[in-house]
């Protein structure tokens, strides 16, 4: 090689060089802006609530979970709001599951493939945006007015059952569609029927990313406010609905559905209306509650869906 | 080896097959099964050998749109396993298939071999016992997992996986038993094990399998069918068609001309 050539290798090696540090300037540069945006969303969310944390965390003791509202800020608690949304979400969870996780198998598996599916599916997906205030109207209409439900637990748990219905619809098929087309035929060709495939395969494998998707549901569900004010839950309630349980038979009771009752976002709001700044402390802590709350549900998701996993690998 | 006085157990007729965009993948084929034989397809990919397979078991039914015309008769008994009035999950009954690539379950390997006989309502654990003993036997399989019958299935190797599918497909005793290209996801040896164990098999059963290998082709095989295009080329004698194929198209093919 002369050194003329081997000056011109060099040069343009250089020139190689120089464009490759050009372009990776591209990649610093969109680092930083993912992180700044990454940032600006984790920060106001973390500064939220440790500002909630901050103004509320006197009332953070037992009592606050033991006690009625009351009309003296610094005996007021909790607990009619705790109990009335564990039972709330207790009446969501058993309708919204059974009928969510059946539709979505239903639309998934044995639904003809045509223009009216495709319907339903965007039909179902658009719910999942739709406004849950207007579920809260919905509801007033037919749950409360038609079906004479008052203005109860069983109202409140079937109406955030309704608004969280698409979420599972929509998690469920997706789950399913996660399942290799390999293990039903396999399923299929030992002589299975699609019930066979569909009970012994289909739900056993879609079952972490079912639960999360419902995990998921029933924290949006917790946190909402909109429709059980609809509904009329924004009330000062100083009793407990009766117990679901009794230790005399048959140990069952389903009173509780019809009692009246408030839930914690509204108790939260409740404090956060009046005037005195001794309940926007205990407005705090419940909002820091409902948030701890909600991180717990999503986590309890993730490790569930971890563990399910697990042992499954297609 | 020409074996013109073994029985028939099942044979294509005028079988044609569309695919729900319409296209015709099969034309007119018309072909054999002989009882306790193996029979190969070969043929370069998209010939529709792996339809004409999944013809055989009514795999095809899963997917709406797809259509069959002509007949694939099974005897004893005459029956048209194509027919309207025919369940396809009593063709599965009686039909059996191994995959491309090793598909078992996430459940155990004893789940996995037991399956079929759990859809058969078969409740009695001593005859599962048994017979999932005897099909993990009949894979050559048994010695290497029966102490760890508990373990999960995607702990075997690959080579073991293909095993325990065929265990499984083994377990319900079909009649025929399906192999789609069922060492190409294997390692050599893996792939001898296999092909050793379709010889073992064909005693108790008809196999019809698909194969991208020559040479496995003309191992395993009894006869051998050549197709293109969604046609039948050449069926035969797989020592004939190997040594002399009567068409042009088949030579070239099997002596790597075209293909």
């Amino acid at each position: 090689m002369t050194t003329e050539m081997k000056a011109s290798v060099l040069k343009n090696l250089d020139a190689v060089r120089a464009m490759i540090r050009r372009h990776k300037r591209n990649d610093i540069l969109f680092a930083a802006i993912g992180l700044i945006a990454l940032m600006l969303g984790l920060l106001t969310l973390l500064t939220l609530f440790v500002d909630l944390v901050m103004d509320g965390y006197p009332r953070f003791n037992l009592k606050f979970f033991s006690d009625f509202p009351s009309r003296r800020a610094g005996e007021a608690g909790l607990l009619s709001a705790w109990v009335g949304s564990a039972l709330v979400m207790l009446v969501t969870f058993l309708t919204a599951v059974p009928v969510g996780v059946a539709a979505g198998l239903y639309l998934e598996e044995y639904a003809p493939k045509n223009w009216f599916s495709d319907l339903i599916e965007i039909n179902v997906s658009n719910l999942a945006g739709v406004p849950s205030i207007i579920y809260g109207l919905l509801a007033l209409g037919l749950f409360v007015y038609g079906f004479g439900f008052g203005q109860s637990i069983l109202t409140a748990g079937l109406t955030l059952g309704l608004l969280i219905l698409p979420i599972v619809i929509v998690s469920t098929r997706e789950a399913i569609r996660g399942i290799p087309v390999a293990i039903r035929e396999a399923a299929y060709a030992v002589g299975a029927t699609k019930w066979q495939v569909v009970s012994d395969h289909v739900v056993k494998y879609s079952q972490g990313g079912i639960l999360t998707g419902v995990i998921i549901g029933m924290s949006r569900a917790i946190g909402e406010t909109a429709p059980i004010i609809t509904i009329g839950a924004l009330t000062f309630i100083a009793f407990l609905p009766p117990s679901p349980v009794s230790d005399i038979a048959p140990y069952l009771n389903f009173e509780w559905l019809h009692s009246s009752f408030t839930v914690l976002p509204i108790q939260m709001f409740n404090w956060l209306s009046r005037p005195d700044h001794a309940f926007h402390i205990n407005a705090a802590a419940a909002g820091a509650i409902i948030i701890v709350l909600t991180l717990l549900m999503n986590g309890t998701a993730i490790y569930l869906r971890y563990k399910i996993r697990k042992n499954i690998k297609w | 080896m020409m074996n013109a006085s073994t029985a028939i157990k099942a044979e294509a007729r005028n079988l044609d097959f569309f695919y729900s965009n319409g296209m015709r993948a099969l034309k007119g084929i018309n072909m054999p099964l002989h009882e306790n034989k193996i029979t190969a397809l070969i043929g370069p990919s998209g010939c529709g050998k792996s339809t004409f397979l999944r013809c055989f078991n009514r795999m095809h039914d899963l997917y709406p749109g797809n259509k069959y015309q002509g007949q694939i008769v099974m005897h004893p008994d005459n029956t048209n396993i194509l027919e309207h009035g025919v369940d396809p999950i009593e063709v599965r009954m009686r039909i059996s298939m191994v995959f491309q690539k090793p598909n078992p379950f996430p459940k155990t390997i004893y789940e996995n071999v037991a399956y079929g006989l759990r859809v058969r309502d078969e409740k009695n654990k001593r005859t599962i016992d048994d017979k999932v003993e005897e099909a993990l036997k009949g894979a050559a399989l048994w010695n290497e997992v029966k102490d760890r019958l508990q373990d999960l299935a995607f702990n075997l190797s690959g080579g073991q996986q293909q095993r325990l599918c065929i265990a499984r497909a083994l377990a319900t005793d079909p009649e025929i038993m399906l192999f789609d290209e069922p060492t190409s996801a294997l390692d050599p040896i893996a792939t001898a094990n296999i092909e050793e164990l379709m010889s073992e098999l064909k005693e108790k059963l008809t196999i019809l399998v698909v194969t991208h290998n020559m040479q496995q082709a003309a191992r395993v095989s009894d006869y051998t069918a050549y197709m293109y295009l969604g046609e039948l080329m050449e069926y035969g004698d797989t020592n004939q068609i190997f040594t002399r194929p009567t068409r042009k198209e088949t030579e070239d093919y099997i002596t790597g001309k075209f293909g």
